[in-house]
């Protein structure tokens, strides 16, 4: 196995760990593995990205169904609303030049860090 | 079901267009504008971003974007990392985490930017 293999397997488990810990899904940090350590471009980071989250986010909704904490009803009316802008999006991304998506999605981190912060000092207070 | 339809718009949106599930948009409006507890809108939010996801990854997929190789790859192991997360969660108190992981992803961004 290569060393790319191994680093992609450890960020993946570090992924899965942050979605668990934070409640923030492992797109934010499987795009830039794909990118950084796999050298995927953003476009195809980012699709792949999408997929990669699907067993993550099945997996962790069963175990919080399992606590109690899943309303259903909600969950299932905006996944079925998304769809058509989720098709746009993918669209959108496919058309936007690669340095975009990247500034993009850069600024996206930057919009989870501070509202990861803002959550954990309003719990704190 | 008017604001479920319009969290559902922006979150479909930023999912596809970043690659990301969604739950950065999905769970603030849900505790603003639905009077969600933070913990089951995080939870609810998980639920939705396997519908947005699927779609997602087939508008995509349609595009010849998807590498599925290295999907399994990243989101297998990702799978066990959540079990450890979720684990961990019930443990330790995360708020020098929450800071430290936050710090994280701004280095993330900067390293992004400038590659």
């Amino acid at each position: 196995m290569t060393l790319e293999a191994v680093a992609v397997i450890v960020l993946g488990v570090a992924a899965g760990a942050v979605a668990g810990l934070f409640g923030v899904g492992g797109g934010i940090i499987f795009v830039p593995t794909l990118t950084l350590v796999l050298g995927l471009g953003q476009l195809e980071a980012e699709a792949t990205s999408l997929l990669a989250i699907i067993p993550v986010a099945l997996l962790g909704s069963w175990r919080q169904t399992k606590a109690g904490q899943v309303r259903w009803r909600d969950a299932i009316a905006i996944g079925l609303m998304s769809a058509g802008t989720a098709v746009a999006g993918a669209l959108i991304a496919d058309a936007a030049p690669e340095r975009a998506l990247r500034i993009g999605f850069a600024a996206l981190l930057v919009l989870t860090a501070v509202q990861l912060v803002h959550r954990a000092r309003r719990a704190a207070s | 079901m008017i604001r479920l339809g319009g969290i559902a718009l922006v979150a479909g949106l930023f999912s596809a267009l970043f690659g990301v599930g969604g739950g950065i948009v999905i769970v603030p409006l849900l505790i603003t504008l639905l009077a969600y507890d933070a913990r089951i809108a995080t939870a609810t939010s998980l639920a939705a971003i396997i519908f947005t996801s699927i779609v997602g990854t087939a508008a995509h997929g349609a595009l010849g974007n998807v590498d599925w190789t290295k999907a399994l790859l990243i989101g297998i192991p990702a799978m066990a990392g959540l079990t450890l997360g979720l684990a961990l969660k019930a443990r330790i108190s995360s708020q020098a985490l929450t800071y430290a992981f936050a710090a994280l992803l701004v280095a993330v961004a900067v390293r992004l930017v400038l590659s």
